[in-house]
């Protein structure tokens, strides 16, 4: 004898995801006032988190209320859009509201980098060398240590790095530019971007060590 | 902390590092561990390991955690 389907007389086939989770899948993936209902609920909880998260990140930015407001309406929207976009490539390996809220997340920060972008007065590419200790928080009476950093690093630059490592370092380390804001900028991805700076440090510490400037385990140079 | 204390420590990379790509892939399932006090870092070292380095993944990472918490407004 054949087993017994398990989905035949009216019992539906266990869920793939967490009840919540598969709840909310269902009604994004059907038609009609149900998916409509459903992204309207979505909707209010990405505004709500979005709203939050600027909250939490204001200090990153001179906007204020109806602005930062309008802010959050944005990265509600785009995350939306990007969830229903994305619905089949949900997995459940977390809560669907843990995975979608994830993406306002990252639509916020996205926000913030192209406010800072539009916004910013330093130049990305200019290189003042003597910003970069204080960048690092050294002691501003230390003259002769700041100046002996600030020229070896620039050496190390100057003879290790690519031109692209070169301008991603410049922007970030000497001026202070988000990597979002210089993602935007380049027209990359934050991925590249943090590439090409992790490559940059790789290679500035083994040159500053070949130099005698540090060494593996900890500084050195006084 | 003098300043090439500090520029040995902004200089130093973690060879475990998995970069911003994995990190963002799999934020949700590591802030959702973390969440619930499990040992996210022991199961993705890696991904703790670029969150230790990388500024804007690890605001990614505490706003996520601040979501989940109920603690984003």
């Amino acid at each position: 004898m054949a087993p017994a389907d398990p989905t035949a007389g009216g019992i539906s086939p266990p869920p793939r995801f967490d009840p919540g989770s598969d709840q909310w899948v269902q009604m994004l993936s059907r038609t009609g006032p149900q998916r409509e209902a459903g992204l309207a609920r979505l909707h209010d909880l990405l505004l709500r988190i979005a709203r939050g998260e600027l909250q939490r990140r204001s200090g990153q930015l001179r906007i204020t209320g109806p602005e930062l407001d309008d802010l959050a309406y944005q990265a509600a929207a785009d995350a939306l859009l990007a969830i229903v976009a994305k619905l089949g490539q949900f997995r459940g390996e977390s809560r669907f509201t843990s995975w979608a809220y994830k993406f306002v997340i990252f639509e916020v920060s996205a926000k913030i980098g192209r406010h800072f972008r539009s916004n910013q007065t330093v130049p990305m590419d200019a290189e003042d060398w003597e910003r970069l200790p204080g960048r690092l928080g050294a002691d501003p009476a230390q003259e002769t240590e700041r100046r002996d950093l600030a020229g070896a690093v620039r050496r190390a630059v100057d003879e290790n790095l690519t031109p692209r490592q070169r301008e991603v370092f410049v922007a970030i380390v000497l001026n202070g530019v988000p990597m979002d804001a210089l993602v935007i900028e380049l027209g990359s991805t934050r991925n590249a971007i943090y590439k090409a700076m992790f490559d940059a440090r790789r290679k500035l510490r083994a040159a500053l060590a070949a130099n005698g400037y540090l060494n593996d385990q900890t500084s050195r140079h006084s | 902390m003098n300043g090439w204390t500090a520029l040995d420590r902004f200089l130093r990379t973690d060879p475990r590092d998995v970069g911003c790509g994995e990190a963002m892939e799999l934020l949700h399932v590591y802030a959702e561990l973390a969440d619930t006090d499990a040992p996210a870092a022991q199961r993705y070292p890696g991904i703790a390991a670029h969150l230790a380095a990388c500024g804007p993944c690890g605001e990614d990472f505490d706003g996520l955690l601040a979501a989940l918490r109920g603690t984003a407004e």
